[in-house]
């Protein structure tokens, strides 16, 4: 096995064109698992955490730019007040030691069905920025996962930084799992008001191959919800909210719950988030914030 | 690989190190520090955490090269010298210690824990130490040596 451990993104990038099937390793929270267990035996592993700029984020117009190897636990720290809804979310992962390692653009690489940072993303509309010695893209998070544990990279990229915006209205995340800490999620959702553009983003995990927006939901709660007179919301719009996030999903029966159960807790997270969200926007607290 | 690192202050040198091998391995088996232990190899139970650089993690995953060029300090490092560490006074006193395979996790954890938050509340405890698992017991003796250890500390420090 060789192990390459380059010193900044240029040499990373070169690294990754010279071994395309290098495997990336960041915190190692994914790759040392499998490794440790036999599962995969990469020919190359591509040590990324002595790349600098993977580890700094900044706002420039209005939006973030985190660095991939941005962790966890500095994601809540330092981010929670600007991206509330990814903060919960990180805070839902492993233990305090796996989130001092984790990292975002770990998550997007594994792209795990389960993968706790997506559904935030998704409801934020995220924006994935991949590099390779070519050139640089970014890639809506929509569109970035292409299948279980497959996304849009190709063999010479990786992955560089999130761009989102932060928050402009109340966010929410909702996880199941058998306990509070170190669970793989049994399924998550995620929502974000955006109301100056008066739409509904969501977010959906565990609960398909992919993470996926529900868009279905969120048009029919986009147009539903009283924007400007922040109206209580009715229950009926809550109920078939939660039936529509339900019916996006494509759920199996596995190991941590069955594809019914799934659904059904979908639509109670959904149900549950929105009047939390709705709540807040009423109260108008994030908008002082 | 050669390998050269930083261990409780001291440095230190491993030849014929496996790439894919984790640094919870190179403690154990190349440097003859047994203190971190090894359970489940998947970050699930915390008994190998060990500070990285200052960061508490999990040793199993940490890739053996990526510890090159760092410190770090195992359980074996938190006594000075003969004396033992207010953390690791407290658990022998409260008798947090059933099996003792779970406490030198505990023990880097909670040391970790008191330098960020000397006076943690009782959910912030018990937030800080969810990735350290017991399976002797449970964890109230360990409450209660935390608690200790959160007094002894902050009294020494007035």
């Amino acid at each position: 096995m060789d192990f390459l451990r380059p010193a900044t993104w240029r040499e990373a990038l070169e690294a990754k064109a010279a071994h395309p099937d290098a495997t990336p390793i960041a915190g190692g929270t994914d790759v040392m698992v499998e490794i440790n267990f036999d599962r995969r035996r990469p020919d190359v592993l591509l040590d990324l955490t002595r790349v600098p700029e993977l580890t700094t984020w900044s706002e420039t117009d209005g939006v973030l730019r985190i660095g991939a190897g941005v962790p966890y636990a500095r994601l809540i720290d330092e981010l929670g007040d600007r991206l509330p809804g990814l903060a919960i979310a990180s805070r839902t992962v492993g233990s305090p030691q796996i989130r001092n390692r984790g990292t975002l653009g770990g998550n997007l690489g594994s792209a795990s069905p389960a993968g706790d940072a997506h559904p935030p993303l998704l409801a934020s509309d995220a924006r994935i920025e991949v590099e390779s010695v070519r050139g640089t893209r970014t890639v809506p998070v929509a569109e970035f996962f292409t299948g279980v544990k497959r996304n849009a990279l190709a063999e010479d990229e990786l992955i560089a930084a999130v761009h989102v915006a932060p928050a402009s209205g109340p966010q929410q995340f909702s996880k199941v799992g058998t306990r509070n800490a170190m669970v793989i999620a049994v399924c998550t959702f995620a929502i974000a008001l955006h109301p100056e553009q008066q739409r509904v983003g969501t977010g959906l995990g565990s609960a398909a191959p992919t993470p996926r927006r529900a868009r279905d939901a969120e048009e029919f709660l986009s147009a539903e919800l009283d924007w400007a007179g922040r109206r209580p919301l009715a229950e009926s719009v809550a109920q078939r909210f939660g039936e529509l996030v339900a019916q996006a999903s494509s759920p199996i029966d596995d190991v941590r719950g069955t594809a019914d159960y799934r659904r059904h807790a979908l639509a109670v997270m959904a149900r549950r988030t929105l009047s939390w969200v709705w709540e807040e926007h009423r109260s108008g607290r994030q908008e002082c914030a | 690989m050669r390998l050269r690192f930083t261990v409780n202050g001291q440095p230190h040198e491993a030849d014929d190190v496996w790439e894919g091998e984790s640094l919870l391995y190179v403690l154990r088996e190349r440097l003859g520090l047994p203190g971190s232990k090894n359970a489940c190899e998947q970050g699930e139970c915390g008994s190998c955490t060990v500070y990285l650089d200052g960061v508490p993690v999990c040793a199993c995953l940490v890739a053996a090269g990526q510890a090159e060029g760092r410190e770090v300090r195992t359980v074996e490092g938190l006594a000075d010298g003969e004396r033992l560490d207010p953390v690791q006074e407290a658990f022998v006193e409260a008798g947090a210690v059933q099996c003792g395979f779970c406490t030198p996790g505990l023990l880097v954890q909670t040391h970790d824990l008191l330098a960020r938050r000397p006076r943690p509340s009782d959910a912030e405890i018990r937030e800080a130490l969810a990735g350290n698992l017991c399976r002797c017991t449970g964890y109230e003796k360990i409450m209660d040596a935390v608690r200790l250890a959160a007094q002894r500390t902050a009294e020494a420090r007035t």
